[in-house]
């Protein structure tokens, strides 16, 4: 069973493809990495993956009812949007909006979602607290606990981690490891290689909309692939506590 | 505050405003007449004056503080910006450039309704135009800069009807027409701009579960499985049936959209789909104690009811701006 599948998904911006036919699958268990550099195309495939961007070839998200697919992916936007000083709690509760009848209150299950994704993220101490007040890195929290809540069983977020201090970033990531160990998928945009390569299980690499490599950590991280998509000079260590990843230098 | 102890103390206040508003006035009308009137006892004249007079101006105080607070909650929740007001479309606009060019033709002099029926055409002749300019699919942005393009032109053509009147009697009979007014007005205007007032709301009503989900942003919402286009198209059609309606028979009353959802934003733990209702009734509590004051402050001189609504609005909104920089501060 696939819960996303992209088949030569292309997104051009005027005559330039930002996306060029991209294809791969995700299933159940998968925690996906998506990394690149800046203008690599994460965001903008992953917006078109969910069909929020016009686009050439097939996604099968893109191609599902709306509501099915609310039910099938949430999604986390890269910009931190919350646009009325609601409490954490009701926030987080946004997300089950897409399981509610029309005009219903939250029921039982709908409650436990909401718990479950505030003890998920820490945040139950912050429920009464107006999400507005919280820093950035708070807000960032209470708005990955809200797509949690959605209970989906494909996550997509973009840079989750980023604006997180560092115990807050691993935390995150494995709450996303969690999440693929009861069988869900989680899809990644990240910019901190170390991360990636410690806590997802594969890596999806984009160069100039392009398809790059995609594989285990350890195929993907490459020396020559970081050379030629990051510019930069790297190394895998293996460690006692897992592969670490260090980059060196810029190259030239 | 639970929302289920706003809507009874709202609901309560308008009530409350509407008996009122059905026994202060020129004449003195106590509860006990009223109750004879109702029970098919009373005096003629008695009768006649709640009946004829009084009853179709509270309606309509409460019809249009209701759209106006209603189509302001819906703007401010959809534009993610408590500055927003209905106004902002070009619909209140279009809908008094209507109603002054029937004023100005002479229309409105020949047949009572054409006024409103003027003011309605254009209010939605607005409404077309701004899909035309924003596009089916347009951002939010795009919605803004429209409407105010029409505003502003709706705007110009108003001065140019003003400046070619041909007597200072038809250009202050448009002025006082603009000023807003539910006075002297009959059940004929209530059962012009009623079923469309009411059909805007029933569109805007529907609109709280996307609003909700706008609080996260457009790209969010939309992944909820939120029809942001969908949405855009029924906010602007309640918007223009209920606020053009509104204005048709009552003119432009400003500050109320724009008020009315900041003041009870906190109160609803700022959730755009509470506010939809608890705005509906706040406007029309508003708007029937602003009538009030218009009768009794100065009961000889024929105050404007635009004019009232301004002088509370503004410096109450002069207050909200000044404790929003104390919390940004």
């Amino acid at each position: 069973m696939t819960l996303l599948a992209l088949r030569a998904l292309t997104v051009r911006r005027g005559d330039r493809p930002v996306v060029d036919r991209v294809s791969f699958s995700i299933g159940p268990g998968e925690c996906v990495g998506l990394i690149g550099p800046n203008g690599a195309g994460k965001t903008t495939l992953m917006r078109a993956a969910l069909g929020l961007l016009a686009h050439q070839g097939h996604s099968s998200l893109a191609e599902m009812p709306a509501r099915d697919r609310a039910a099938t992916a949430a999604w986390l936007p890269q910009k931190r949007e919350i646009a009325w000083p609601v409490t954490v709690e009701a926030l987080v509760a946004l997300g089950r909006l897409p399981h509610l009848p029309r005009g219903t209150r939250l029921r039982e299950t709908d409650r436990a979602a909401v718990e479950a994704a505030l003890s998920r993220m820490g945040l139950t101490a912050f429920r009464d607290r107006l999400a507005t007040e919280l820093s950035g890195g708070e807000q960032a929290r209470v708005l990955i606990a809200r797509a949690l809540a959605q209970e989906t069983p494909l996550l997509m977020a973009d840079e989750p981690s980023a604006g997180l201090d560092p115990a807050a970033q691993i935390a995150t990531l494995r709450v996303f490891r969690q999440l693929t160990r009861e069988g869900r998928a989680v899809l990644a945009s990240l910019h901190d290689l170390n991360l990636a390569a410690r806590y997802c299980s594969r890596l999806i690499l984009l160069g100039d909309g392009l398809l790059v490599a995609d594989g285990p950590p350890a195929d993907v991280l490459t020396p020559d692939n970081i050379a030629r998509v990051f510019h930069l000079e790297a190394r895998m260590i293996d460690t006692d506590h897992g592969p670490l990843f260090q980059a060196l230098d810029v190259l030239p | 505050m639970s929302p289920r102890i706003l809507a009874a103390l709202l609901s309560l206040l308008v009530l409350v405003l509407f008996a009122a508003s059905m026994f202060l006035g020129h004449a003195a009308i106590g509860p006990m007449d009223a109750l004879r009137t109702l029970s098919g006892q009373g005096e003629e004249l008695t009768t006649l004056i709640l009946t004829q007079i009084r009853l179709p101006r509270a309606l309509l105080a409460a019809m249009v503080g209701a759209s106006l607070g209603l189509a302001g909650a819906a703007m401010q929740g959809y534009l993610r910006n408590p500055l927003a007001e209905p106004g902002l479309i070009g619909v209140s606009g279009s809908a008094a450039l209507g109603a002054v060019i029937a004023l100005q033709t002479g229309l409105a002099a020949g047949f009572a309704l054409a006024l409103p029926l003027m003011a309605l055409g254009f209010a939605f002749a607005a409404v077309l135009l701004i899909l035309a300019l924003a596009g089916p699919r347009g951002s939010s942005l795009t919605l803004i800069l429209a409407g105010i393009a029409i505003s502003a032109l709706a705007g110009a053509f108003t001065a140019l009807v003003l400046n070619l009147s041909p007597n200072p009697y038809a250009a202050s009979e448009i002025m006082f027409w603009m000023m807003g007014s539910v006075a002297d007005r009959s059940m004929a205007h209530v059962a012009l701009a009623a079923p469309l007032i009411l059909l805007g709301w029933a569109a805007l009503f529907t609109l709280g579960r996307g609003l909700d989900a706008l609080t996260l942003g457009e790209d969010a919402a939309q992944a909820m499985g939120i029809p942001l286009s969908r949405l855009r198209l029924t906010l602007l059609a309640g918007t223009a049936a209920a606020v053009g309606a509104a204005t048709a028979v009552a003119g432009a009353v400003g500050f109320v959209g724009l008020i009315v959802p900041h003041i009870l934003r906190p109160l609803t733990g700022a959730r755009p789909s509470t506010l939809l209702w608890a705005s509906a009734l706040g406007g029309a509590a508003m708007v029937l104690a602003a009538d009030l004051a218009v009768r009794l402050i100065l009961p000889d001189r024929d105050l404007k009811l635009g004019v009232v609504m301004a002088l509370i609005g503004a410096p109450l909104f002069l207050h909200l701006i000044y404790k929003t920089r104390r919390e940004m501060t």
